[in-house]
């Protein structure tokens, strides 16, 4: 039985939302997954949102566009209100409790609502909010490796940064654990 | 094969040229490509080539006539508005028979349009754009790594033939990342090019490349050079892949992003007992006719599938020939057709 995994992650432009997607995507190409990443960019981006969709997958990726999720990592109460309805049945919905301000509605899906900023901010660099809600992603689903995302950090990020690495992997197992 | 990377398709278009020898850019910034040119911008310098923002795209156009006249492997991208202000220059080119590659990564249109992906400039690509008679090759990959492959090719066949060649994408693909690998060695096709205008250095007659010809005898004698040469890209370069065709119920045919949303429908409708085809053309001029030939007999029906308003199933109405109905599904405005959409159109064709 072949494996697909749809993950939307939306949010504010800044929150490191397409970053976010893009270690997923490359972390799944490290563990010899077929991946996607396509980010939103058209009118919706110049309201302030973002949101990218990412596929990870056993078989070649077919649309990388997502009608559908069997994910969602939402960090604003607009980006809850546009995916909540999306997500397959027994799908898991993620949220920054500390920025959404609501629950999910849905009750057949698996919801972990998390104070992202809040702690990420209690961390010292409210940017690891999004790590955070990844590991929450990676401990649920399995969807890539905890190696493979720390060999994506050094990837994506930017060298001058790569010092910050070991903090993100804390921000990262404090999500997975919490 | 190297390593794998993963990269945004416009990305990938400008590394590929680069690796195919490109050394000369020229452009002009609209999205969804302006990565192909910010990327073009930091790669040219490192490899001692030329990367100019140009004034508008009509300067950009011209300056590839220029370049490509001097016999260099040259570049330009642009999206949909942009590659209708390049289409005098586009004409031109073809009739001072130039190769250079032209990207572009089309937005929904008309008009101004919107930014979002689309496919509604087929018509513009493949029966003109510009003036005059003259073909060039389109090519329409569906995937970051055809991306590569393809435009790597393009400068190929562009010198093989002193043709234009277009890279035709869409929003989506410039956009999205996926993993590509590139080779270690690229193949590149050295041609003679004794044609173009280098300086004589006092030992040789003049080179001349024009668009001009006032005696009408000897422009209808260019044209036929021309049609002779379009009639051997046609015979030599036509490029598609067919799948899942023996005995299907339906053949879908879509290129570029909706090639690929067409493969999922083709695993869920197979969970539903209906065998779906899909003929893509991956170039669009020249159009596979002899795909559609070939299966013409097997389905019940043809389907193009497109993000315009039905314009290829033009091409396929001509190519099937009245032998099998030919429907259409399309969407518009940036709109993306869904698996279930086009599921559900297979099932009202079959029913």
């Amino acid at each position: 039985m072949s494996v697909q995994q749809e993950i939307i992650i939306a949010g504010f432009g800044g929150q490191g939302i397409l970053s976010a997607g893009r270690l997923i995507a490359y972390a799944g190409m490290l563990d010899n997954k077929n991946v996607s990443w396509l980010p939103s960019y058209g009118p919706e981006m110049r309201g302030g949102t973002a949101n990218c969709h990412v596929i990870v997958s056993d078989e070649p990726v077919g649309s990388p566009i997502l009608n559908k999720a069997t994910s969602i990592i939402v960090m604003n109460g607009p980006s809850l209100d546009k995916f909540e309805g999306i997500v397959s049945p027994g799908g898991l919905v993620i949220t920054d409790s500390s920025l959404v301000g609501k629950s999910p509605k849905r009750t057949d899906v698996d919801v972990s609502e998390i104070p992202a900023s809040r702690i990420a901010s209690e961390m010292g660099n409210a940017t690891y909010a999004s790590i955070i809600l990844l590991g929450k992603l990676v401990a649920k689903t399995g969807v890539i490796s905890k190696e493979s995302f720390e060999e994506a950090l050094k990837e994506v990020l930017p060298p001058k940064y790569h010092h910050l690495i070991p903090e993100e992997m804390k921000a990262f197992e404090l999500g997975m654990n919490y | 094969m190297g390593q794998k990377l993963l990269m945004k398709g416009n990305e990938v278009i400008a590394e590929a040229a680069v690796r195919a020898g490109c050394r000369h850019y020229f452009g002009y910034p609209i999205t969804p490509q302006t990565e192909i040119a910010h990327y073009m911008a930091k790669r040219m310098p490192e490899v001692g080539g030329v990367f100019v923002q140009a004034e508008s795209e009509v300067a950009a156009i011209n300056m590839v006539y220029g370049a490509a006249s001097a016999g260099v492997r040259v570049m330009t991208s642009s999206s949909s508005p942009g590659i209708s202000l390049k289409q005098e220059g586009i004409s031109y080119s073809a009739c001072a028979e130039l190769p250079a590659v032209i990207v572009n990564i089309v937005r929904c249109g008309p008009g101004l349009g919107g930014i979002l992906p689309a496919q509604c400039d087929y018509f513009q690509a493949v029966k003109g754009g510009g003036h005059g008679d003259y073909k060039m090759v389109v090519l329409a990959p569906s995937s970051v790594q055809e991306l590569y492959e393809m435009t790597v090719e393009a400068f190929n066949i562009a010198d093989k033939y002193r043709t234009l060649v277009m890279v035709m994408g869409d929003g989506i693909l410039g956009q999205m990342m996926e993993a590509v690998e590139f080779k270690d060695k690229e193949n590149i096709v050295a041609v003679d090019k004794s044609w173009a205008v280098t300086g004589t250095g006092m030992k040789r007659e003049n080179n001349v490349i024009t668009s001009i010809y006032i005696k009408p005898e000897v422009m209808e004698a260019h044209n036929n050079k021309l049609q002779a040469k379009y009639k051997l890209i046609e015979q030599n370069e036509t490029k598609v892949e067919v799948y899942n065709c023996d005995n299907a119920d339906v053949i879908v045919t879509a290129f570029g992003t909706v090639g690929r949303i067409v493969k999922n429908v083709i695993k869920t409708a197979e969970k539903e007992g209906i065998k779906v085809g899909l003929i893509r053309p991956i170039t669009l001029w020249p159009f596979p006719v002899h795909a559609f030939e070939k299966y013409a007999q097997t389905p019940k029906a043809f389907l193009s599938v497109e993000l315009n308003a039905g314009q290829m199933v033009e091409d396929v109405r001509l190519a099937v020939n009245g032998r099998r109905p030919v429907h259409f599904h399309g969407r518009t405005g940036g709109m993306i057709v869904t698996q279930q959409e086009i599921l559900d159109k297979i099932k009202e064709i079959i029913k």
